[in-house]
């Protein structure tokens, strides 16, 4: 589903890459558990899943297309067309209803349409059953919705279409627990249903369990090696320092 | 782009509180400047439209912009008088259909006093070739009962509260408004017969008299005082001979506009006493060229406005982004491209400056409907609610353009952000 190969992402104006990944696979169906720390690079490297971000070096490939070959235009369909996304808080538009967010995917991308079975307004209110909203709610706002309610209509709208891959980054993370348990067991048992990839982003490594493979990012991105805190540059360049006063033969931040 | 149009237009409607005061100061800024057009384009033409029908305007040698300024806008003094025989001369000029001789040099209460001849009241056009008309009463006659007769324009009879049957008093000379008291023609009261229908032109601040009665009340006067122990009783003027020998200017007309070079140069050439003749487009276009000035100002004003409410356009788009920045990466997640993301902002600008400069433009359409009679009344500005000049659609244009120009710029940053801030915002 996604290869990463010699991958390095750094922001403009930046001295350093926020990520640098030798190589990376994830299986067709796979249910993904990626985790890390705050600042290791998490999102950005969701970004780059996802095609709205492009890598400076390296590949990344989405079921065998590279994102940084296509045109900007090109990137914006096939994200609309193969890729379901969930992120931490306000996913949705406050000012459509319910029905009408988790039919966006539909109207962006005419194949996230054409995969609807019986079409996306059924598709959408039969998603909204399963992730137990009640046809009530349907024509409300989206912002008069609490938050758990919201993050299901996000769940949902993800899988709308049947997506070959759906990112999910830190959606529990405004939940309680009650509420986080029975959102992740939705989640995946939908992607098991539709037999769409994901990839589920979190720090918090109690929810790996019910996945078929875990991956830790500090220890994928050697971005992060040689430095205790990535976000802070200063520490990073003090801890190159002190490893290159530790072993001056060696190249800094070498592994 | 449907989906988008009904994103857009349902985004727009969930931030409508703010989008209203954009709209509303793009539709104030439409109005003043549409307003504020109309009014230069008004303000010239009543200007321009002071005398009509006349094809020359004959007077002492001198300039033709004072020339005008005294005969027709009763501005300044005139430097020398025209005898009657030049007159004569003139109108005996085949090419010459008539001649309405004009005395201006008295004023009562500040407004000026001119003395002609009742041909005044048939030949004067102003405007669109309008003729004078009537309010009230009558014109005065051209007999000796009607010699203190006096016909007031429509602003001397509302400013000074007159009707006809009023009793008045001419001075001697300009003397303004409340001023020091000048030579007064006391001996010689004036009745009031008529008065005239509003013009937007001098004539509304005039008091027309006829050339005999300004023979009559200087009949005892001697280079503009009264000569002493002369009294001359008003009824016994009429015994005098009043026939004028000298007056100020005179509007002629011809009878074909072919021959008003001729005619210029037949007064041109005139070897009795040297006279001017102007035709009175040119010179008001001359005239214009003055005291246009006012007219730049109102411009510069125009644009000034257009300015300040576009540059608030762009203020409140831009204020606004940060509160979109969510909505925009949610769009870009569900498939939206930044292209679609600055489409969208585009858009909304596009429409809310429509909207605005529509309104506006409704604004001041019956701001001037609404407002026409009173400045009609107040300043003599014939305000013309009709359809839009050329330059009104022009500034309708511009306004509209520069708005769609003020939402690329927010849209632009908005583009750039949400390529900057990838899936989830840093806000």
């Amino acid at each position: 589903m996604i290869d990463l190969a010699h991958l390095q992402f750094r922001w403009p104006g930046a001295a350093a890459p926020v990520l640098d990944i030798a190589a990376l696979h994830i299986a067709d169906g796979a249910a993904v558990f990626l985790h890390g720390p705050s600042g290791c690079g998490k999102s950005t490297l969701l970004a780059l899943m996802a095609g709205v971000l492009v890598a400076g070096r390296g590949q990344v490939m989405l079921q065998g297309s590279d994102w940084a070959a296509m045109p900007a235009a090109r990137r914006d369909a096939l994200r609309a067309d193969r890729i379901g996304l969930i992120f931490q808080q306000f996913n949705l538009l406050p000012y459509l209803s319910v029905l009408d967010n988790v039919l966006l995917p539909a109207r962006f991308s005419r194949a996230r349409a054409q995969r609807c079975e019986g079409g996306p307004v059924a598709a959408a209110q039969r998603l909204l059953g399963q992730v137990g909203l009640d046809a009530a709610l349907w024509p409300r706002r989206a912002d008069r919705l609490s938050v758990g309610q919201q993050q299901r209509v996000a769940a949902a709208r993800a899988m709308l279409g049947a997506p070959p891959l759906v990112i999910a980054d830190e959606p529990t993370s405004a939940l309680d627990a009650a509420r986080r348990d029975d959102f992740m067991a939705l989640l995946l048992a939908q992607c098991r249903a539709s037999g769409s990839t994901l990839v589920f982003v979190s720090h918090d490594e109690r929810l790996a369990a019910a996945f078929d493979e875990r991956i830790s990012l500090p220890v994928l991105n050697r971005a992060l090696h040689g430095a205790q805190d990535p976000v802070n540059e200063h520490a990073q360049q003090q801890a190159q320092q002190q490893a290159q006063k530790q072993a001056p033969n060696q190249e800094p931040g070498a592994a | 782009m449907n989906t988008l149009a009904r994103i857009a237009a349902q985004s727009a409607w969930n931030r409508r509180g703010t989008l209203v005061w954009v709209l509303l100061s793009i539709a104030l800024a439409t109005a003043l400047l549409l307003t504020l057009e109309r009014l230069r384009t008004d303000i010239r033409a009543s200007f321009s439209q002071a005398v009509s029908g006349t094809d020359l305007v004959v007077g002492a040698r001198t300039g033709p912009v004072q020339l005008m300024l005294y005969a027709v806008f009763r501005v300044g003094g005139a430097t020398n008088t025209i005898s009657m025989d030049s007159l004569r001369a003139i109108e005996a000029h085949r090419a010459v259909a008539w001649v309405v001789p004009l005395a201006l040099g008295d004023s009562h209460r500040g407004f000026p006093v001119l003395g002609t001849s009742t041909a005044y009241f048939e030949r004067f056009r102003y405007g669109d070739q309008q003729a004078l008309a009537l309010s009230e009463g009558r014109a005065f006659s051209a007999t000796l009962d009607g010699l203190y007769e006096a016909v007031l324009g429509a602003e001397v009879a509302d400013r000074l509260g007159y009707r006809p049957g009023q009793r008045i008093t001419l001075s001697h000379g300009m003397a303004a408004v409340g001023g020091e008291l000048a030579a007064e023609h006391d001996d010689k009261p004036f009745t009031v017969i008529g008065v005239l229908a509003r013009t937007g032109t001098p004539v509304d601040r005039t008091v027309h008299v006829s050339l005999q009665a300004i023979e009559a009340i200087h009949l005892d006067w001697v280079g503009g005082a009264p000569l002493p122990g002369v009294r001359i009783a008003a009824e016994n003027a009429r015994k005098f001979d009043l026939e004028p020998k000298r007056v100020t200017a005179a509007l002629v007309g011809l009878k074909g506009r072919a021959a008003v070079f001729n005619v210029q140069r037949f007064v041109a050439d005139y070897e009795a006493e040297p006279l001017l003749a102007v035709l009175p487009g040119v010179a008001l276009d001359e005239l214009w060229a003055v005291v246009g000035i006012g007219e730049k100002a109102l411009l510069a004003v125009s644009g000034l406005v257009a300015l300040v409410s576009l540059a608030g356009l762009v203020a409140v788009v831009l204020a606004g982004l940060n509160e979109r920045r969510r909505e925009l990466a949610v769009l870009r997640a569900v498939g939206a491209g930044p292209r679609q993301v600055l489409w969208l902002l585009a858009a909304e600008g596009a429409m809310v400056t429509l909207a605005g400069a529509l309104l506006g433009a409704a604004v001041a359409a019956v701001g001037v409907l609404a407002a026409g009679p009173w400045v009609q009344a107040r300043f003599g500005i014939g305000l013309v609610a009709g359809a839009p000049t050329a330059a009104q659609w022009a500034l309708f244009g511009a306004v509209i353009a520069a708005g769609i120009l003020a939402a690329l710029a927010p849209g632009w940053r908005a583009y750039r952000l949400s390529l900057a801030d990838g899936l989830s915002p840093r806000t």
